[in-house]
């Protein structure tokens, strides 16, 4: 446990070291504001709650969570450290999981820092806190999931744009598992109960109840789920190209 | 004691390293010899445990790697080829983060940073990113690194490799230097630095062993041992028939205008017969004296030859 502290402050350290944090919170607070007021009609909702907040959370991590992970492995690779890393004697889960937890708490950060919206809407008004805080953990948890994605994808490659498009990819079709435009490609042909799991697979279907300020089990659950199963992935690619 | 038994790895059809056995006993410092691409990195990632071998292990002080790959790898140091770093860290963030992750206690931390600061000279870079430093100082690094925790065990791959003569003087030094116990693996593909700190070489070729011994009798093997070279006052032209119609001489080759070999048929000393040749012709000699041998022609016999 240690070691994965020890990894994750190197990782966590690496982020301030250059512009990348500076300029990632900063268009994150941008991009979240804008969608909520121009886009969500904050104001004109009349509504005390932060839903138009939060529903943009899926878009916004689409683009920026791939940002972040993009390095994280690609980098070790291309510059050689992989072999520093992996020849010190640190256990590989510990090592996959200090990024992670590096990039995870960064991202909390950058969350966070939302928090004058927060105070907007109690001043506006007489929001469910409760809820706001339910969705604030609900969307942590997402971009968590976002986030385990990326970086098993940027351990397959050394080059950082391959690993952010990839992972935009893969979380685009993750998104709209359950929307026409993915299940279309398995109508024609699987039984419905294949067609049923992937839409069941859809993080915008997951995240829709957690927006609204309800935490069901069954949500986190796949949030958690999807975390583990790409933080394994993550590893298992590591070791097995490690040679290239 | 480190031992290598059977060692194989290819990737695809390449054969990387195949059957490769050795041990290296404390005290010895062992230089691993070969051309580009004959398995050299391969079989030290091997050791180190970042690659796994797909045949054979690698046996630390009687315990076998894979049985307890986190004591082994803390008691090795590692300087993977081309000293990777973390670039965006200064140099002694980076220091901090290997002796954090070497599990240093925070009392002794500052000590051993010290003292590997002082060994390598880093003292003039310690605030600098270690991507801003240049090559010189980016090698030492990677030896700081590996030094840190004052392991048993170096396994050191290429470390002078593109560093100038002061600063290759300077790492051998250093390499010498580690304390008698310690065991030491070097790879390079400079012949001079074989005979510069090895107390043994071990030369592969296309991931086969086809040497493994002393420097001297390496050096022993080489066409050119007990090869007489002259070397005149002045360039000149000489006519050698003379000598090569004498029995013990099998050539005689020009090195310089004004420097030529004598070699002498296996095992044969002529030093005498050569001296004794040029005194009757009147050369006017600047020197005269024995080979000890070359090892580029040693190594090039063993790995080009059939």
């Amino acid at each position: 446990m240690n070691k994965t502290m020890t990894v994750a402050r190197r990782e966590w350290a690496s982020y301030f070291a250059t512009p990348l944090a500076y300029v990632f919170v900063a268009i994150f607070l941008m991009l979240s504001s804008a969608f909520t007021f121009y886009m969500g009609g904050f104001y004109e909702r009349g509504q005390a709650d932060l839903m138009p907040f939060f529903s943009f959370h899926p878009w916004l991590y689409l683009f920026l969570v791939p940002a972040i992970s993009m390095r994280s492995w690609a980098e070790e690779r291309k510059s050689g450290t992989l072999e520093l890393l992996l020849t010190l004697p640190i256990r590989l889960r510990d090592a996959v999981l200090g990024k992670f937890l590096a990039a995870w708490a960064f991202l909390a950060l950058a969350l966070a820092l939302t928090f004058p919206l927060w105070i907007t809407v109690n001043y506006l008004g007489d929001p469910d806190n409760g809820a706001i805080v339910a969705s604030y953990v609900g969307s942590l948890i997402m971009a968590g999931a976002f986030l385990a994605i990326g970086q098993a994808l940027s351990a397959l490659t050394s080059n950082q744009v391959i690993a952010f498009i990839l992972t935009v990819v893969v979380c685009f079709l993750l998104v709209l598992a359950g929307h026409p435009l993915v299940l279309d490609a398995f109508a024609g042909w699987a039984p419905q109960a294949v067609v049923d799991t992937v839409a069941s697979f859809s993080i915008l279907q997951h995240f829709d109840a957690i927006q609204r300020g309800v935490i069901d089990l069954r949500d986190l659950l796949y949030f958690a789920g999807l975390m583990a199963v790409w933080l394994v992935a993550t590893a298992v690619i590591i070791d097995m190209k490690k040679a290239e | 004691m480190i031992e290598v038994h059977h060692l194989c790895k290819r990737f695809g059809d390449f054969v990387a390293v195949k059957d490769l056995s050795f041990a290296v006993k404390p005290g010895e410092v062992l230089g691993f010899l070969g051309p580009n691409g004959a398995g050299k990195s391969t079989t030290m990632k091997m050791i180190t445990g970042f690659l796994r071998p797909d045949a054979g292990n690698v046996v630390i002080n009687g315990i076998p790697y894979e049985d307890d790959p986190l004591a082994a790898r803390q008691a090795m140091g590692y300087l993977p080829e081309g000293a990777p770093a973390y670039g965006d860290m200064t140099v002694l963030e980076f220091l901090e983060f290997i002796a954090d992750v070497r599990e240093i206690p925070s009392a002794e931390r500052e000590n051993a940073i010290v003292r590997v600061v002082r060994q390598v000279e880093l003292e003039a870079v310690l605030e600098k990113p270690v991507e801003t430093l240049s090559k010189g100082f980016k090698r030492r690094v990677g030896l700081a690194q590996a030094l840190i925790h004052d392991p048993q065990i170096f396994i050191l791959d290429e470390p002078t490799d593109g560093l100038d003569p002061n600063q290759k003087h300077q790492v051998r030094d250093l390499i010498r230097n580690l304390s008698r116990e310690k065991i030491v693996i070097v790879s390079t593909h400079i012949l001079e630095e074989v005979t510069a700190v090895c107390s043994r070489a071990l030369i592969i070729r296309r991931g086969e062993k086809v040497f493994d011994g002393l420097p001297s009798e390496l050096l022993a093997q080489s066409v050119y041992r007990g090869a007489v070279s002259v070397v005149t006052a002045s360039p000149m032209e000489v006519s050698w028939q003379g000598l090569l119609g004498q029995a013990e001489i099998l050539r005689v080759e020009r090195v310089a205008p004004d420097h030529w070999l004598v070699v002498p048929r296996e095992g044969r000393d002529i030093f005498e017969q050569v001296e004794a040749w040029c005194r009757t012709q009147e050369m006017p000699i600047r020197s005269l004296y024995r080979e000890p041998g070359r090892l580029e022609d040693v190594f090039r016999r063993l790995t080009l030859g059939g």
